[in-house]
C-alpha cells in the first residue's frame, strides 16, 4: 500500500484516533503504573508520573495471599475445560458440517439457546448438586462448569469453520480408503486447524474470565485469580498499589495473550458471520 | 459411511447440553414448588406457588426486571454506537494504528473483578479517584459515582469491557467493504454522510446484528461488576435478576423462592433468545 501524505483530515484522524485509543487505555495503563508505586505514592494527589519503580507490593501480594496456588487453579480449570470441550465440541461440529441432515439447523439453534439461560438461573440446583457430591470449592466442579457453559460457543464457532472447509476433499480422502481417524488427522486437523485454534483461545479467555461460578462455587480451596481479587473489595481496596498488583498479576497472562491472538479471536466470534 | 457414526458423533455434545439444561430446570421446577430453606434442610413441606408470588411481590422485583432491561439496553446502545463510531474512525491506515488496535481491545481480556475493583477504587472513589480529580481540576464537586448512581457506574464498566469486543467486530465488517464501490462514489462527488447512510452503514447491519446476539447472551447474566462493587445497593438501585436470585440463594438460604426466581429468568430469557434467534438466523443463513 502506498504511503498516504499527511493531508490535514489525515493528522486529524489519527490524532483522535490516538486519543480515543489513550482514553479508554487509560485505566488500564493506571493500575500498571500503580502497581509499581509504594502506597502513599499511589494516592497522591495530583498523581505522580515520574517515580522510581518498587516491587513491593506484589512481595506482599504473594506473601499475604497465596497468589501461585490461584495461579495454579485459573490454568488448570481453564487450560481443562477447554481441552474437553473441544473433544466433545470438534465430533458434534465435524458432524454437523458435514453430514447435514434436515435437523441440523434446528439442533444448532436449540444449542446456542441453552446459552441464552442466565447461569444464574441454574444456581441453586447447581449447589445443591455440588454440596450434596463434595465437589463444592473443587476445580472438577469448576472445570465441569465452565465447560459447560462453553459448549455451545465452542461448537457454533467450530461448526462456522467447518463449513468453509470444501467437503469434496474429505469424500476424496474417504474414497481413498481413510478411516475416520486418518481423515480427522490428515484432512480435518491440517484444514480446521485456524478455527479450532480460535476457539480454543476464545474459551481460554472466557474460562480465566469466568467469574459467576467461580465466586459462588469456590474459595480457599479451588479458587480462581476471579476469585482472589474479589477478595479485595474492601476495605483492603483502599491500598491501591496492592490492589494494583494484585490485579496485575492476574490479568497481564490473558490480556498480553489476547494481543498476540486478537485477530484470530474476532473473527472467530462473529460466529463466520462478518468476513 | 453409514448413517450411525455422524449421530454418533454428535451425540455427547446433545447428550451433556440435554442434561445441562433438562437437570437444573427439572430442580429448580421441584424447588420452587417446595419450601426449601437450606438452613432448614428438613423441612420440606409442599408450598404449591407461594415461592413464585413471594418472588414477584417483593418490591425489589419489578426494580431487579427494570435494571436489568437499562443495563442491557444502555450497554448494547452505547456499545453499538461508539463501537460504529470508532471503527470508521480508524477503519483507513493512519500512523500507529497497529499499536491503536491493541490499545482499544485491551480492556475486552480484563476479567470483570478486576475491571469492577480498578473502576469502584481507582477511577470512582469520591476523594482520590482519578474522576473525582479531573473534576476538582475543573472546580466541579466530586461525584460518589457509586452510591448516586450506582446503576450508571455498572453500566460504565460494563460498556467499558465490551466496547471494544464491539468496535473490533465492526473494524473487521468494514475491511470486507468493496472499495471499488467506495472509490466510485467518491469520484461521483458523494459527500462523507451520503456514503455513510448508503454504503457504510448497511453494509455493517449484518455485523451490528451479531454484536446485539453476543452482547445479550453475555449480559442478561452480569453478576460479578455487581458483586465486587455495589453490592446490589444502595437498597435495590443496580441490584438485576441475576444479582436479586443470587441473594435470595446464597444470602437469604432460600433456595425454594431463588428457584421460583430462576424459572422467571429462564422464561425472560427464552423470550429475549426467540426473538433474536429469528432476527440473527435469518442474517446467518445469507
Amino acid at each position: 500500500m502506498a504511503r498516504s501524505r499527511l493531508t490535514p483530515t489525515l493528522m486529524a484522524r489519527t490524532v483522535l484516533a490516538w486519543a480515543v485509543a489513550l482514553l479508554l487505555f487509560f485505566p488500564l495503563a493506571f493500575l500498571f503504573l500503580t502497581a509499581f508505586k509504594t502506597e502513599l505514592q499511589a494516592i497522591a494527589v495530583p498523581p505522580e508520573l515520574i517515580f522510581s519503580p518498587t516491587l513491593e507490593s506484589f512481595r506482599e501480594v504473594h506473601t499475604r495471599s497465596d497468589y501461585l496456588l490461584f495461579a495454579k487453579n485459573s490454568v488448570i480449570t481453564s487450560v481443562v475445560s477447554t481441552l474437553l470441550g473441544l473433544l466433545i465440541a470438534v465430533p458434534a461440529a465435524y458432524s454437523m458440517a458435514f453430514f447435514r441432515g434436515p435437523r441440523t439447523k434446528d439442533i444448532l439453534m436449540w444449542m446456542l439457546s441453552t446459552k441464552m439461560m442466565p447461569a444464574v438461573g441454574a444456581l441453586v440446583p447447581v449447589y445443591v448438586l455440588a454440596q450434596y457430591s463434595g465437589l463444592l470449592d473443587t476445580k472438577l466442579a469448576l472445570i465441569i462448569l465452565f465447560m459447560l457453559s462453553n459448549l455451545p460457543i465452542m461448537v457454533w464457532m467450530l461448526y462456522s469453520h467447518f463449513k468453509d472447509i470444501p467437503p469434496e476433499i474429505l469424500e476424496a480422502a474417504r474414497m481413498d480408503g481413510a478411516n475416520l481417524w486418518q481423515e480427522f488427522r490428515r484432512v480435518l486437523l491440517p484444514l480446521g486447524m485456524g478455527g479450532m485454534a480460535s476457539t480454543g483461545l476464545l474459551c481460554l479467555v472466557l474460562s480465566w474470565n469466568e467469574a459467576f461460578w467461580s465466586l459462588n462455587l469456590s474459595s480457599a480451596k479451588a479458587g480462581t485469580l476471579a476469585t482472589l481479587i474479589a477478595s479485595y473489595s474492601s476495605p483492603e481496596g483502599l491500598f491501591w498499589a496492592k490492589l494494583s498488583a494484585a490485579s496485575l498479576l492476574a490479568i497481564a497472562p490473558i490480556v498480553v495473550f489476547g494481543w498476540f491472538s486478537q485477530k484470530q479471536l474476532v473473527q472467530g466470534l462473529t460466529f463466520g458471520a462478518v468476513k | 459411511m453409514n448413517r450411525l457414526l455422524p449421530r454418533l458423533l454428535l451425540a455427547p455434545a446433545v447428550t451433556t447440553l440435554f442434561l445441562w439444561m433438562i437437570v437444573p430446570l427439572g430442580m429448580s421446577i421441584y424447588f420452587s414448588l417446595i419450601r426449601f430453606n437450606l438452613l432448614q434442610p428438613d423441612q420440606h413441606g409442599f408450598a404449591g406457588l407461594e415461592n413464585f408470588e413471594y418472588f414477584v411481590t417483593d418490591p425489589s422485583f419489578s426494580v431487579a426486571v427494570l435494571n436489568t432491561l437499562l443495563l442491557l439496553g444502555s450497554v448494547i446502545l452505547i456499545t453499538v454506537l461508539l463501537g460504529v463510531l470508532i471503527a470508521l474512525l480508524i477503519d483507513e491506515p493512519f500512523p500507529g494504528r497497529g499499536i491503536v488496535r491493541v490499545l482499544l481491545i485491551s480492556p475486552f481480556f480484563v476479567m470483570p473483578t478486576v475491571n469492577a475493583l480498578l473502576w469502584k477504587h481507582m477511577m470512582m472513589n469520591p476523594i482520590y479517584g482519578v474522576l473525582a480529580q479531573v473534576w476538582q481540576f475543573f472546580g466541579a464537586q466530586p461525584v460518589d459515582w457509586l452510591t448516586e448512581h450506582p446503576l450508571f457506574s455498572v453500566i460504565v464498566m460494563v460498556s467499558w469491557q465490551w466496547l471494544p469486543f464491539a468496535t473490533l467486530i465492526f473494524v473487521t465488517s468494514l475491511q470486507s467493504m468493496n472499495r471499488e464501490q467506495l472509490e466510485a462514489a467518491r469520484m461521483d462527488g458523494a459527500n462523507y454522510l451520503q456514503q455513510l447512510r448508503y454504503l457504510y452503514l448497511p453494509h455493517l447491519a449484518r455485523s451490528v446484528a451479531v454484536v446485539v446476539m453476543i452482547e445479550l447472551i453475555f449480559l442478561l447474566s452480569v453478576f460479578a461488576e455487581i458483586f465486587t462493587t455495589t453490592g446490589g445497593g444502595p437498597g435495590d438501585a443496580s441490584t438485576n435478576v441475576a444479582f436479586l436470585i443470587f441473594k435470595q440463594a446464597l444470602l437469604n438460604f432460600d433456595a425454594g423462592v431463588a428457584s421460583a426466581g430462576a424459572l422467571f429468568a429462564v422464561v425472560l430469557a427464552n423470550i429475549a433468545a426467540a426473538f433474536l434467534i429469528r432476527l440473527v438466523g435469518k442474517n446467518l443463513d445469507k
